[in-house]
Parts: C-alpha cells; structure tokens; sequence
C-alpha cells in the first residue's frame, strides 16, 4: 500500500505543502495576468494541467534515451509541441476563450512550473509517477488561479463566470465595483494575501530565520 | 550506442524534431476547419454588431424562434439581413468574380492599387438600409480593424465595431469597449458642402461629452496618443476608396 500512499501525495501535495505558486513562487506571471475573470482562468489552469502531465509523461518516457548534452533543448521541444496542440485546440473549439487567453496559451513554454517539473521529477522518476506529479502541480497552480480570479472577478466586475452576482439593490445603495481589482497590482496582492493566510495555518512553511 | 557521442545526439534531435513536427502539422490540417468556421462566425457576429444587432439581440430573436445561438443561426440571421455584399473595385464599380465575403483586408492592401477589392455589406434591417464597411489599419503596436456601419444617408454613423491585435490594456485596447465605440454614432463623415471628412478622434475637445455630431470629432484616449491617430488614420484610408461608390449611388437616387 505504500505505492498508493506516493501517488496520492504525488497529487495532493502540490496543492499546499508544496504548491508551485504560493510555496515555490513559479508561473507567477501568468497567475497576475489571466486572473482578471474565472472562465479563462479555469481554461488556463487546465490548459497547464495537460501540458505539465503530458510533458512530464513522455520525457519521463524518454529519460533513459535523451542525450544528456540536449537535455533542455528536448525538454523545450515537447513542451512547445504540446503547448502548440493545446493552443490550436482552443481556437477550433473554445475560440472566445482563447481570444481571452492570447499570448499566455503560448507563454505555458515560459512557465517555470513546467521546465521545473521536468528537471527536478520526470528526469529521474518513472512514466506514471511522473504523470501524477504533473497532475498534482496543474492542479496545484490552477487551485490558486481559481481562488484568486473567483475575488477578482466578484470584486472587480461584481459577477462570477460573466453572470452578475452582486444584485443591483447593492449598487442602488452606493456600493462600486473595485475596477483597482482588474488591475495586475491587486492580483499580486490577493496572491501576496493568500499566501500570507497560508503562512499562518501551515507554519512549517515559513523559512527559519 | 554511445549515448555521449556526437552522432547519437544528432539521430536523436532529427527523430524527434520529425514526430513533433508530423504531429503538428497533422493537429492543424484537422482543426482547420473548426478555426475557420470560428473566424467566419466572428465576422458575421460583428458586422451584425455595428447595426444594433449584438448577441443579446440575436439571441434574443433566436430564443423567440425556440432556437440556439449558434453558427447556423448566426449565418441564416446574418444572410437574412445582409441580402447584398459587393467586392467594389477603386473606381466604384463592381467586381462580379469575387466574394466580398472571402476578402481578408490585410492580404488585399498589399496588391497593387488597382487589383484591391474593396468589400461592403449592404443590409436591410425593419425597412432601413445600412452600409457596412470593414476597417483595417495600425495601432501602436500591431494591427487594428474594425467595421462602420453608415446609415441610408451615406453619411451619418450607425455602429462602430474595433478590435486589436495588441495594443495596451487600459489604454490602447480601450478602442474596443462600448464606451469608446459608443461615441461614433451618429458622427457625420461629410461637412454641409459634402466634403468627406472622415472621423478624428482628437484629444481635449471642446466637446468632451460629443454632444455635437456634426463636427467630426470624437474624443481620443489619452495615453493612448497613437494608437487613437491609427484608428482616425485607419477610418480616413478605408472610406476614402468608397467616395466613389457613395457617389453613384446617390446618383442613382436623385
């Protein structure tokens, strides 16, 4: 039973303990700049979950073969070819969102989370641990997209998922939405704030003085 | 096989630079289709726009007909209203053998003056007509487009619609919110003698609510100095191409 043990730490540990974005600090960039609304932020958490897993699962697959003097070059090409893939299916089928995405669908090549994964865990551990680490750390980065873009986007624009929530007796009664919360500067406070509540229920974290 | 030696790399990068690429190419042959059934929906969706019939209203009319927005009924809505779509050539005459539809703007401002074929879509809304032409231009950083509708009088505005490629958010690409487009309608593109002025958008106006219509003038973005010259560029350079077909057709009014 200690196999199911590591899978499911594999999963579940990215998502606190060891959480790419607010432990690590990585992909940080695009958790600012695509945050503004939760649709796209939920596409691109998933969009990085299916890179980071699939990237991780063939070059987990080709680790025994991959010249070392190439390593990163390799690397570099199968994510690029995934992220190419992903990228060209949102435009044939989730062509709105991914207008909304841009440049960032393409920007996962830069994502560290990625890269990351690929040296520190793929390298060095077998196909399928290494698709579950990439599921973990996806998800791990996608969990706080979505925390974070679901107070943006309530606070920003008064709706969830485009649909208004806040009813109008509110705004009737002088309550404005927060247009500061669509800018990236209060995306990286709402994180900065995150990761303080994070800190304080999970003090292990913090680094020793 | 020594995994260390020069020729083993160099198989190795060419084997799996070859999958990557078949993989790739195959994975855009296939959703090809799909993209550009998006693109053409896309267009059809904002040229509707510029004449008041934004989604809300389309799917408003579909919901009323128990049908779904989708692309079928965005093309039978759309092929409804617009019943003429002319590729007019530089004198104003019109070009029978192609499809104003097909046109992509970019691509045809590179020919030669007299092989570009200029598009208008004419639609037929409650017994009203509108003329629909579409925009392309530069921005500050890369290219900006759109559509104007102008009203049966061949003058005053009905609807704008703007879109960009990647100028900057809270400045620039403010080009495409409804405020913005909102301050067209209604803006004349001839002077009383009939001169065509196009539309300038112009910073620090005496008119910063656009209450006069007659001046030619909206209100520019500011920070966003270029990026406004490009879409009053933009305007000024693709309705000047149409002058003459204005032309013949209030000719063949009077």
């Amino acid at each position: 039973m200690a196999k199911k043990q590591k899978w499911q730490d594999l999963l579940t540990d990215p998502l606190n303990e060891n959480n790419p974005i607010t432990v690590q600090i990585l992909g940080i960039c695009s958790a600012l700049a695509i945050t503004v609304k939760l649709m796209p932020a939920i596409v691109m958490a998933l969009s990085v979950m299916v890179v980071v897993a699939f990237s991780n699962l063939i070059v987990s697959m080709m680790r025994n073969y991959i010249p070392n003097r190439i390593r990163i070059i390799v690397q570099l090409l199968v994510v690029a070819t995934l992220v190419i893939l992903v990228d060209q299916i949102l435009k044939a089928f989730a062509y709105d969102v991914s207008k909304q995405l841009s440049v960032f669908v393409g920007l996962i090549i830069t994502n560290c989370i990625v890269m990351g994964r690929l040296e520190a865990f793929a390298l060095a551990n077998k196909p399928l641990d290494s698709f579950l680490d990439g599921i973990g750390n996806g998800a791990g980065y996608g969990l706080v997209l979505i925390i974070v873009a679901f107070f943006r986007e309530l606070l920003g624009s008064g709706t969830l998922f485009d649909q208004k929530v806040i009813p109008q007796s509110f705004y009737d009664a002088g309550y404005v939405n927060n247009a500061m919360m669509l800018l990236p500067a209060m995306a990286l406070i709402t994180l900065g704030i995150y990761i303080w509540i994070q800190r304080s229920l999970y003090p292990q974290l913090t680094e020793k003085e | 096989m020594d995994r260390n030696s020069n020729i083993y790399t160099i198989l190795f990068a060419a084997v799996v630079v070859t999958v990557s690429a078949v993989l790739l190419a195959v994975a855009v042959m296939v959703l090809k289709p799909a993209q550009e059934r998006n693109k053409r929906q896309e267009k059809m969706t904002d040229i509707m726009y510029t004449i008041g019939l934004d989604k809300e209203a389309l799917a408003g009319k579909a919901a009323a007909e128990g049908l779904k927005l989708n692309y079928k009924t965005i093309e039978t809505y759309f092929k409804k209203y617009f019943l003429k779509q002319y590729a007019l050539k530089s004198d104003g005459s019109v070009d029978q053998s192609v499809n104003a539809f097909d046109i992509n703007l970019k691509t045809e401002l590179k020919k030669p003056e007299n092989e570009q074929r200029y598009p208008i879509y004419i639609a037929k809304v409650d017994g009203k007509k509108y003329y629909v032409i579409p925009l392309y231009g530069k921005g500050l950083w890369d290219d900006i487009w759109g559509y104007i509708a102008l009203n049966e009088d061949l003058n005053s505005v009905k609807g704008v619609k703007f879109g960009h490629k990647g100028e900057t958010p809270g400045l620039g690409a403010e080009i495409t919110k409804k405020w913005f487009e909102k301050q067209f309608v209604g803006e004349k593109i001839y002077d009383k003698d009939g001169t065509f002025k196009g539309i300038t958008l112009i910073k620090g106006h005496k008119d910063p609510k656009n209450m006069d219509k007659d001046n030619h003038e909206v209100d520019a973005i500011s920070g966003a100095t270029l990026t406004s010259n490009g879409v009053t560029n933009m305007i000024q350079e693709r309705l000047k191409h149409y002058l003459p077909f204005f032309k013949k057709l209030r000719q063949q009014k009077n």
